[in-house]
Parts: C-alpha cells; structure tokens; sequence
C-alpha cells in the first residue's frame, strides 16, 4: 500500500489526530503565555526576578524532551500517562521563548521614549501599559510564534505517552518500519508548524510599530 | 514657601551634590547653588559630561541629591511625590521622545488625559498647542510621530510638553539634533514664545549662540561646578578661562560658516 492510498483509508484517523495535536498545542500555548507574559512583564519593574526566571525556563529547555516527558510520569497530580502530562511537559517547553521575547520586547525600547514618559509623571504601572505593552506586542507574539512552532513539533513525542496526537503515527511508523504510516504523522505535523509560522508571523508584521 | 514665593523663585539648588552609586563615586555636582526666578530662563551652558543634564533631572526628581536640596516653589523636590512633581514641570529631549504609537494629537494630550480632563477639553487644548507651535491640527494631528521631520516632532515635543499648562519647563538639547537651519527657526520662534508665555524655563544647552539667543541668564558648568553665571550681555566679558575657551568656540564656529 502506498502512502496515497494510506491515507485516503485513513483520512478520518488521520484528520481527528490532527485535531488532537493541534488541541494539545494550543492549551499548552494557552497555559505558557498566561504564564510567561506576566512573568515577563513582572520582571521589568523587579529586575531581581530577571535572571531566576530565565534560568528556570532555561533549564526546562536543555532537557531533552523525550526525557522531560519521562521524568514527569512519576509525579503526582501533574505526572501520569497521558494527555495533562504532556501539556505540562509542553508548557514547560515553551515559557522559554515567550518569556525571553515578553521581557526583551518590554525592555528594548527607545530610551528617550521611557524617558519622556517618566518625566511626564507616568507611574510605573501606566508606563508598563500604555507605553511597553503597546510597543512590544509584536515582540512578545514573535516569542508565542517561536513556542508554537517548537510545541507543535515537540508534542509529536508526546505521544510516547500516551498523549495521542499525529506522533502515534510516527511511533507506530518506526515500530512497523512502515513508511506510510510515519509520513502520515509527520506531513501533518510539518505543515501545521509551517502554517502556524505562517499566520502568526502575518499577525505581527500587522501589529508592528514603526 | 511664602517667602519664596515672595521673592519669585521657583527653583532654588541649595548645596547640592550628586555622586554616582558606583565603586568610584564619581561627583557628577558638586555643591551648586542655584536660584530660577519666575519667568526667567535660565540656560545651563557647558560641555558634554559638565554635569548639566544632570542638574536639570535633579528638578523633576529623575534624580535625587546625594546631598543638599532641590526646591521646587519652596519644597524640597524629596518631599514632593514625584507624579505630581513631574506634572507641573514640562519636559522637552533632543529626541522628542513621542510615543510612537500614539498620533500627534494624543501624544499632545497625554499628559492632560492623564490629569482626567474630560475629552473635550483635551481636543481643544490640543488644537491650541499644536497652533502655539506652529502646525495646523487639520493636517497633523492625527499624524504619528514617524510621518514628522525632526523639526516637526521637536514642535510637537514642545506642544506636549506644554499642553498642561505646567508653570515650569525643563529643556535638555531640545534643537540640538536639528540641521542649522530648522534649528535656527526653532530658536527664533522659541525666544518669541518664551517671552509670551511667562513660564519659568530651565534650558539646557552646550551652544553658546543659542544660550545667548535664548537666555536671560546663562549658568556655566565645568565639570560637575557652577563656574560661571552672568547676563548673555555680559557674558563674553567674564574673564573665566572655560568662558574663553567657548568664546573661542563662537569665534570659530562664525568663521567656518563665513
């Protein structure tokens, strides 16, 4: 059976894997930038907070994924087979680059302007409000465009366990030797990171600044 | 207070220094006083690193003194709370330092909006200074700072910086990134509204012609120290070498250009 016809047999399976991969992806989008964003935004008037939680969300991205999906099995209440550990294992994945993009995109502004909007007798909060957050949303959202396309790649090797998706393809490809099968996972996969690169990446180049 | 008031200063330097926090400490202002008188302006004349920025962020409290006090009408700039502070002093920067993704007309009304003038108010308010500056509000105001010239948005820098009526405004370089031309009309036509508008004006500059254009007095900084303060008539007279040496810097500066 060649690819072709593999997935005309399987076009329902393979849709509804899509649907379920690309639902992991955007609750864990969803949960990272409630996350990241304020944390971001906190650590611009505390820069103490700056170095830990980079270094935290670091640390989180030098794990190997496969591994991070291991180590979380065994905890309790967030661990497990299945679906809530893999959105805590991509959630963890993509703080990094939301956070890094939200801290940067909230401090690389033109210092004449912060300077202007202190002298004016901006507080700190409406400084943050109407002068980082509106400069930096395309900033900040090249960061979500970052996370997501890493994400919807990673969550492939979530279901290693368990976590269903288009990587049960893949797993079940290389398990049979079974190209078909294997492509079946991956073409999906890349063409929804292609297309979340692609949307995304309009949507910012829209909210940019100049 | 009331003594103050009586004598007409608005800002009075008492013994004031300003060391960095860093490991050398180094002085930035080292013991100046100072007095404005309402109305007058006052130009902080010097070179780069002389210390004059740094006396002008002393008085809307961007900085505080290491020792010695600010006074602002009577109090100690510590002892205001800086927002409002900040909102009785207008403040204009080389880079005009306009919101980007604000339009002309809401970067004018900022500060008004801020102070919950109700929306009408502003849009009249804004009109008048966007005129004051010399720039029709039919054609600019809902332009963003970007679709402006440098002269432009210098104007607009004046505007907002005005719009609430603060009775003391801080200038720092405000036409020094201009090309000698614009600034030159910038110049003549600040000197004009200076003069009508009654505001106290502290005005920081390291041009000798445009402090003695501009002036009322003129204050001259070395290295941290007020070493000079005189008249721009009698300014030149003075017989301090730093005086000289930007007297010298007139005189060449008028050749090059003849």
């Amino acid at each position: 059976m060649n690819f072709w016809q593999f997935v005309v047999s399987h076009h329902a399976e393979i849709f509804s894997a899509t649907l379920d991969h690309l639902l992991l992806v955007l609750v864990a989008m969803v949960i990272a930038s409630a996350i990241a964003i304020p944390c971001g935004m906190f650590m611009v008037n505390c820069p103490a907070l700056r170095g830990i939680a980079l270094g935290i969300a670091n640390i989180f991205q030098t794990i190997p994924s496969l591994a991070l999906f291991g180590f979380l099995i065994p905890i309790p209440f967030i661990g497990g087979i299945g679906k809530r550990t893999a959105i805590v294992a991509l959630v963890l994945y993509a703080l990094l680059p939301i956070l890094r993009n939200t801290y940067v995109g909230l401090t690389a502004i033109d210092p004449a302007v912060l300077e202007a909007a202190e002298a004016m007798g901006m507080t700190s909060t409406q400084i943050l409000w109407r002068v980082r957050v509106p400069l930096s949303v395309a900033v900040i959202l090249a960061g979500i465009r970052t996370a997501t396309v890493i994400t919807i790649g990673v969550a492939t090797i979530a279901a290693a366990i368990g976590a269903g998706g288009l990587g049960s393809f893949i797993f079940r490809g290389v398990a049979l030797v079974n190209n078909s099968l294997l492509l079946a996972g991956a073409i999906p996969a890349a063409l929804l990171a292609l297309l979340a690169d692609f949307l995304l990446g309009r949507l910012e180049r829209r909210l940019r600044v100049t | 207070m009331e003594a103050s008031r009586k004598s007409g200063t608005v800002i009075e330097f008492s013994h004031v220094s300003y060391r960095l926090n860093d490991i050398a400490a180094r002085v930035i202002v080292s013991n100046a006083n100072l007095t404005v008188a309402r109305g007058e302006t006052l130009v902080l004349l010097g070179r780069s690193g002389s210390g004059k920025t740094t006396l002008l962020r002393l008085i809307n409290r961007m900085l505080s003194p290491t020792s010695g006090e600010v006074l602002v009408e009577g109090r100690p700039t510590t002892q205001w709370d800086p927002i409002r502070l900040r909102r009785r002093i207008g403040y204009v920067i080389q880079d005009s330092g306009l919101f980007p993704h604000f339009s002309v007309a809401e970067n004018v009304g900022l500060v008004p909006k801020l102070e919950n003038w109700d929306s009408k108010r502003i849009a009249v308010r804004v009109n008048e200074m966007l005129a004051l500056v010399a720039l029709d509000p039919a054609l600019y105001a809902n332009r963003r700072p970007r679709e402006l010239s440098g002269g432009q948005r210098q104007r607009v820098g004046v505007a907002r910086a005005l719009a609430a009526d603060p009775p003391i405004l801080v200038m720092d370089e405000p036409f020094g990134a201009l090309d000698p031309v614009t600034r030159a009309e910038l110049q003549g036509e600040f000197r004009a509204l200076a003069k009508r508008l009654d505001k106290t004006i502290v005005f920081v500059t390291h041009d000798l012609r445009e402090a003695i254009l501009l002036a009322s007095r003129i204050v001259l900084l070395q290295e941290g120290q007020i070493v000079a303060t005189a008249s721009p008539e009698e300014f030149l007279n003075l017989h301090h070498p730093e005086v000289q040496a930007f007297a010298n810097s007139l005189g060449e500066s008028s050749r090059a250009s003849a």
